[in-house]
């Protein structure tokens, strides 16, 4: 049995390797969005949960804070803005020579006046003469920084670069492009499994063949007719009722395959047995087989919806790129030309826009799998 | 717009959808008992009524355009005169044509194997430890991002500073401390197209991952415990048994993802834009549909070239359709 334990512990190590390779570029950039900008921009993520040691700038308050005691002119405050839990280990005040002293100790500047630096960012800076200048002078510190988290850049990337308004408007893109397919196929799809008419075989081997037919196929003609449209009746050809149509468009195939792939497994004799009492088609539709099909409604919404989040070719080519319509992903573009080293916005606007399909995809997860496994083919 | 504004949107556009329904079957019902009991008029008009609207929709979004598409790839670039083949004499003396036909080869040769086998090594590994089902959760995740989302993970993995810089990317953080300089992986000619590739596979190994799951519990456990007191390893069991009985699942997502891998756009589009040799078919297209106000005929030929591509699938899908319609 010896052998075995060993393929189990092997196994077990296999695993967990293909685990930490598919997490770790995920968690990298989670935890990337939750750093100070500075910080993040010279430091690998990897190390923000040690202390690590950074070399900063400060700059002394001028003569507008100077009090006399004594023959002397002080001025004295902290270098820090703000409570950082920062600790300084040493310090300097010319640019050549950045660590010169340890802390606590004085200093002394070309124009002899005397600064003392503390740990935790006090200063005292002290003169024989009156301080003139209103502009203070420069502290290079090295200082000890602990583990920090912040949420400021999720501020900043909502509110002032926009993906807030970009947010809305994704919803704005997705909820309809996901449930007009959903009405429009439900029916479809009840027509095509239960309903007799001359055509239909055609039909249904005309929707399989569009399961894998290329959206790139689809982009011109269908930008042109917009265009024709949009200038026929004086709209704009860019439009939320102009993507919604474009997605269920292109979703159409597959939405009605799956739909289709379930409503034939139900019993026939149950469809048969209402049409017998008098019961319409559309009776029969909307009070026996749509509350049998609940589930797979699930399924498909998700896979629809997800679908529909992540895309940005039609995005880009069915939707202006102003503030108003601008999608997630194309915005996520944007940033990615624009601010290609601002890794603070980057990874935050990355992760701003992998909220919902992460929310959908830990809480209905069972229902995406399930969709997926049904043999989604998407065109 | 406001949230307000965009919600009312929404809503009237989904309840269109619904009215349109409800009002039309409401008023045929309506018509039946009051003036026709004809039943078959009434049965064909209630067809009309449930298949129009998505038929209509494929017929705009999906028939005519590729009928339309094949029209232009033969036409100018405002689609008004004929050239003739013109347009496919431009793409074969192209030089980023010929790039874009050897990344998407390459692509279709890597991707699907790759994520393939992960899927299949994965879901096996995993299918007999207790924590498997986290461990299939986590490799899944990637399903879930949009392509964009993960072109900026994987860019900020790939980050690139000088040689004396603290690395922020992780990849080139791993290079120097094992020794070596760091790269600019992105703009390394041919080897890049494996970085792209990479994103690809991690997003798409979670989707074999769950399909293969799935039918490795449809393998009956007696067959397996046979094997095992036969005395067969579990690697002779992997190639000898669960290979070959998922032979048809192998194929299905082998398909599935090479369709997708077929139309790669949004990858390359955020991460490289082309550049540095990385060109596909999918982004040759975007480009040409906008470049110098677009050339409707290019780029017609370039998304006919992807149609190409998928057309085997296609005729095997339908074929199977007939097969599985006959029984």
């Amino acid at each position: 049995m010896k052998k075995l334990t060993f393929t189990k512990v092997f196994s077990q190590l296999l695993l967990l390797l293909f685990v930490i390779a598919w997490i770790v570029p995920t968690f990298g950039l989670f935890i990337s969005s939750l750093r100070d900008k500075d910080v993040l921009a010279i430091s690998g993520w990897w190390t923000s949960f040690t202390t690590t040691e950074v070399n900063e700038i400060y700059r002394t308050k001028g003569k507008e804070d100077q009090i006399k005691e004594g023959d002397y002119y002080f001025i004295k405050s902290n270098l820090f803005d703000e409570k950082q839990g920062k600790e300084i280990y040493r310090f300097g005040v010319t640019s050549k020579n950045i660590d010169e002293y340890e802390v606590g100790e004085t200093a002394l500047f070309k124009d002899k006046t005397e600064i003392t630096v503390f740990e935790n960012g006090d200063y005292i800076w002290k003169s024989k003469e009156e301080f003139k200048k209103k502009k203070g002078k420069r502290i290079f510190v090295s200082a000890k920084s602990p583990p920090s988290f912040t949420l400021d850049n999720y501020k900043e990337v909502l509110l002032k670069e926009g993906l807030g308004q970009a947010f809305l408007n994704t919803f704005a893109v997705a909820l309809p492009a996901t449930l007009i397919p959903l009405i429009i196929c439900s029916y479809f799809a009840y027509a095509l499994t239960w309903m007799k008419f001359y055509g239909r075989d055609l039909l249904l081997a005309t929707i399989i063949a569009s399961l894998v037919v290329p959206l790139q196929m689809c982009l011109i003609p269908v930008l042109t007719i917009y265009n024709d449209f949009g200038a026929l009746f004086g709209v704009s050809a860019k439009s939320y009722p102009g993507i919604w149509m474009a997605h269920t468009g292109f979703g159409l195939a597959s939405t009605t395959f799956l739909l289709w792939n379930f409503l034939k497994t139900l019993p026939s004799e149950m469809i048969e047995a209402a049409r017998v009492d008098g019961a319409t088609h559309y009776d029969t539709f909307i009070k026996i087989v749509v509350p049998l099909s609940i589930p797979s409604f699930a399924s498909i919404f998700i896979l629809q919806f997800l679908w529909v989040w992540n895309d940005l070719l039609v995005g880009l080519v069915f939707l202006d790129k102003h503030p108003s319509e601008i999608i997630l992903t194309a915005k996520l573009k944007e940033l990615l030309g624009s601010r290609g080293e601002n890794w603070e916005i980057l990874t935050t606007g990355a992760f701003v826009s992998m909220t919902v399909p992460l929310f959908i995809f830990f809480s209905l997860q069972r229902y995406f799998i399930r969709g997926l496994v049904a043999g989604s083919v998407k065109g | 717009m406001s949230i307000f504004s965009l919600a009312i949107t929404v809503l009237i556009g989904v309840l269109f959808f619904v009215l349109f329904f409800h009002l039309s079957n409401f008023l045929l019902d309506y018509f039946r008992v009051k003036v026709s009991k004809n039943f078959a008029f009434e049965n064909s008009i209630r067809v009309i009524i449930f298949i129009a609207p998505a038929f209509i929709v494929l017929f705009v979004f999906i028939i005519y355009p590729v009928f339309e598409t094949i029209r232009l790839s033969f036409y100018d670039k405002v689609g008004e005169n004929f050239v003739g083949l013109f347009n496919y004499n431009w793409a074969i003396n192209d030089p980023d044509f010929k790039r874009s036909i050897i990344n998407n080869l390459g692509w279709l040769i890597v991707v699907p194997t790759l994520s393939t086998f992960f899927g299949l090594v994965i879901a096996n590994l995993a299918d007999r430890i207790w924590w498997g089902s986290i461990a299939k959760s986590i490799i899944f995740m990637p399903m879930a991002i949009s392509f964009v989302g993960a072109g900026v993970i994987w860019k900020f993995m790939y980050d690139y500073r000088g040689p004396g810089d603290q690395q922020i990317g992780l990849l080139n953080a791993i290079a120097v401390a094992l020794g070596f300089e760091p790269q600019a992986w992105l703009t390394i000619p041919i080897w890049n197209n494996l970085f792209l590739m990479a994103i690809m596979i991690w997003i798409q190994t979670g989707l074999a991952l769950v399909i293969f799951s799935a039918a490795l519990r449809s393998i009956p456990n007696e067959t397996l415990d046979a094997a095992r007191i036969d005395g067969a390893s579990e690697l002779k069991i992997f190639w000898s048994i669960i290979i070959p009985y998922l032979e048809q699942t192998i194929l299905v997502i082998w398909t599935i993802i090479t369709i997708l891998v077929l139309k790669v756009f949004d990858i390359i589009y955020a991460m490289t834009n082309g550049q540095w040799q990385t060109e596909v078919l999918a982004n040759l297209m975007y480009d040409w549909m906008f470049r110098g106000g677009g050339d409707s005929g290019r780029g017609s030929v370039l998304a006919f070239c992807i149609l190409i591509g998928v057309i085997p699938i296609l005729a095997w899908n339908l074929y199977r359709h007939k097969q599985e319609q006959k029984v």
